[in-house]
């Protein structure tokens, strides 16, 4: 009995010990807010549920397996209205990244180019790009995705179309290209081409290493050059020229053949290009300021040109300052192209949409979306930081 | 600790069953003291402004005679502009108490959506309209031509079968909103734009040139058009289908806008009239709402022939002859269960 009694007092002593130690009081006090917030998610979930399936708004996915029974225009796969919705999306998604894709490839381009030219000594040239990238920037996506696309509907109509040389039309439907017809004998061009390329980086990386050893240089641009353009074209005229080209021709109401940049597609690219582009401007900007101006001068009294300064000194040590933002910028472009849907180009919102209109999958359909885009972006993030790490500064 | 934790368990399923608990739409709309009416982001005819910035026209004529029979009073409107597009989640999640835009009762969207269709306010059918110089008689020689189409709309759907059908080929131009479509076809980006019928003539009213355009005979689709509300409540189903039955029978009957308060002051000797107005029967109080309410649904904009020809007749821009929607006494196929 008393052996109990002092027992029990010893587990009281013990529980208050607990609370009066600052470590393990804290311990607890975090333990409850856990507890806490476990419970309120976890009802605020099972009211969801409970509600959303009240409503009938949630019933699952099994609606991917119907058909869709409407039209897209631009398709990367083949698709009709008597494909299931679950391959509508997937064109949906092939858009979105075929134009996430194209953008970023061009913003970088601009974004470089015109990040350079900011930084030029001459006066008008670097004010007239600063101008460019203040109006590009801050002027909402939005409303420019818009401009290029009024901009671009306002070409000639279809019937007074502009052609360059009877091949290739372009009118307020968009760009008209005549499409290459591969024949048989045109996979040895492409053979070719792949193996001039890996001859190409074999020469680089054999011309660098000489250079490391004897100082000598090799002039490893038009060797490439020849390797990669010249060999496939040599191959290709060996072939006897095994390319037509289905040339596009005015019908009644459109153009037959060739294929069509859509205007809408065309102003999506071209808006988010030069919007992202100006931000990357900046951030080349910022990247080149960093490399301290020594590195330069010391560059210019090894007697190497600007051009290589800025090449092989320069943007090397810049690129570990501008890759880190460089991502968030394409992570932007991505997300953004979403906006496509204000002016009918249909990527994945836009064909999600009519998607959600039709079957009236409001959740599932915005649950794919958000997974998709996520997927996408932690992809974009993946590759960026493993070339971050890859040309990050190695101490030695 | 375990009492603790069961008086826990209680209160949350107490609270969520308090969510779940399904309170009946008109005693909402009671209490909010206005009616939410899902209407189109404008369409001449249909729902559109007017030059002192209200909200009227035909689809919004029958959420104010709706109003009038809840209320008595058929300003007690909210209304709510939705897209082809989100519409449907609108009054799915509540957002509107019913959704008067032109929208197309279909199977699907009946039994699949989980909505109840009141009726049918309107019969239409899908047509195309195109420039007359590009001398086409006839849709079925739009090979290759681009469309301009709005998009989550029936109208997307029956476009490609149509198409599919008639093994010719073209290019879809998905657009959002009505207006934005009348824009790029009016831009020569599309050679024709699809939509229902009698939307191509509200549309073609805002031309420049209207009689530089002109619709195609074809009619490739039925589009019933009608007013709907979220399954699961009856009685509310029931208020909206009879309001939409008062209009047409009150048309039948000859009782107008101007005669109502005349006929409804004493019984006459049409009982069907008698029973409609309240003065015989308690047709009202079936429905949970007052003696008159039908007197009120009709004093709102008049009965059906009032409403249509103020909006959408032949002495409107539209001139859209009755049609399929004349009364079945008048060669049409308008026709509502009697009032009894």
């Amino acid at each position: 009995m008393a052996r109990n009694a002092s027992a029990q007092r010893t587990a009281g002593q013990e529980w208050l010990r607990l609370w009066f130690d600052e470590r393990s009081r804290g311990l607890i006090y975090q333990l409850l807010v856990i507890l806490g917030l476990a419970l309120v998610v976890a009802f605020i979930v099972s009211n969801t549920i409970a509600n959303l399936q009240r409503a009938g708004l949630a019933s699952g996915f099994g609606f991917l397996f119907d058909q869709a029974f409407f039209d897209i225009n631009q398709k990367l796969i083949e698709y009709s209205s008597t494909s299931t919705f679950g391959r509508a999306l997937i064109v949906g998604m092939l858009n979105t990244v075929l134009v996430s894709a194209m953008g970023i490839v061009l913003a970088t381009a601009i974004g470089f180019f015109a990040g350079i030219l900011r930084l030029s000594p001459n006066f008008l040239l670097s004010r007239m790009v600063g101008a460019w990238v203040e109006i590009t920037r801050n002027v909402p996506v939005l409303l420019q995705i818009i401009f290029w696309w009024v901009l671009l509907t306002g070409l000639p109509k279809v019937r007074e179309s502009l052609s360059i040389g009877d091949s290739i039309f372009l009118s307020n439907r968009g760009v008209r290209l005549p499409a290459p017809l591969l024949e048989p004998g045109f996979e040895w061009v492409f053979v070719a081409f792949l193996c001039g390329a890996v001859a190409a980086i074999l020469v680089s990386h054999w011309s660098k290493r000489r250079q490391n050893v004897s100082g000598e240089r090799f002039p490893v641009f038009w060797a490439g050059l020849a390797l990669i353009v010249g060999l496939p074209a040599l191959v290709y005229w060996f072939a006897g020229a095994p390319l037509a080209w289905d040339v596009p021709k005015a019908t009644r109401f459109n153009f037959r053949g060739g294929f069509n940049v859509t205007p809408e597609l065309l102003a999506l690219w071209i808006a988010l290009s030069t919007y992202t582009g100006a931000f990357i401007s900046e951030i080349v900007r910022a990247g080149i300021l960093s490399v301290g101006k020594g590195q330069t001068e010391a560059a210019g009294s090894l007697g190497l040109r600007p051009g290589q300064t800025m090449r092989l000194i320069v943007i090397p040590q810049a690129l570990r300052v501008i890759i880190p933002p460089l991502t968030s910028q394409y992570l932007n472009l991505t997300k953004n192209s979403s906006l496509a849907i204000a002016i009918g180009h249909q990527e994945l919102v836009s064909i999600g949409g009519t998607i959600l209109n039709q079957s009236g999958q409001a959740l599932e359909v915005v649950g794919i979306w958000m997974v998709f885009y996520l997927g996408l972006s932690l992809l974009t993030s993946m590759y960026m930081n493993w070339y971050n790490r890859r040309i990050a500064l190695v101490e030695r | 600790m375990n009492s603790f934790l069961k008086t826990a368990v209680a209160g949350a399923a107490a609270l969520l069953v308090a969510g779940a608990a399904h309170a009946a739409t008109l005693d909402d709309i009671k209490k909010a003291g206005v009616l939410k009416c899902g209407i189109n982001t404008g369409l001449p005819g249909f729902a559109y402004t007017d030059d002192k910035g209200k909200w009227t026209g035909f689809d919004v004529a029958y959420c104010r005679a709706l109003a009038a029979a809840v209320f008595g009073d058929p300003d007690k409107v909210k209304y709510v502009n939705l897209t082809g597009k989100n519409r449907f989640p609108a009054l799915a999640a509540g957002e509107i108490d019913v959704l008067s835009r032109n929208t197309t009762w279909t199977f699907s969207r009946d039994v699949d959506l989980g909505f109840t269709f009141i009726g049918v306010s309107y019969y239409d059918g899908q047509g195309f309209i195109g420039r007359k110089a590009l001398g086409v008689k006839s849709a079925k020689e739009l090979d290759g031509a681009s469309v301009c189409i709005q998009t989550g709309t029936t109208t997307e759907l029956n476009l490609a079968d149509f198409f599919r059908v008639n093994k010719i080929k073209y290019e879809p131009v998905p657009i959002e909103t009505n207006e934005e479509a009348r824009k790029a076809y009016v831009a020569e980006r599309c050679d024709v734009y699809t939509t229902d019928a009698s939307g191509l003539a509200a549309t073609k009213t805002t031309f420049k040139d209207p009689d530089a355009h002109m619709v195609f005979p074809e009619i490739i689709s039925k589009e019933p058009l009608g007013p709907l509300v979220r399954q699961g409540d009856d009685q509310w189903a029931d208020i909206a289908r009879w309001t939409l039955n008062v209009l047409i029978n009150a048309e039948e009957y000859g009782v107008t806008s101007a005669n109502v308060d005349k006929l409804a002051a004493k019984a006459i000797d049409n009982p069907e009239i008698n029973r409609m107005l309240g003065t015989e029967g308690s047709l009202g109080a079936m429905l949970g709402l007052r003696k008159t309410w039908a007197v009120d649904v009709l004093k709102a904009e008049g009965n059906y022939a009032e409403i249509y020809e103020r909006y959408l007749g032949t002495k409107t821009p539209l001139g859209l002859a009755r049609g399929l929607n004349a009364l079945y006494t008048n060669g049409g196929i308008l026709y509502a269960p009697p009032m009894r």
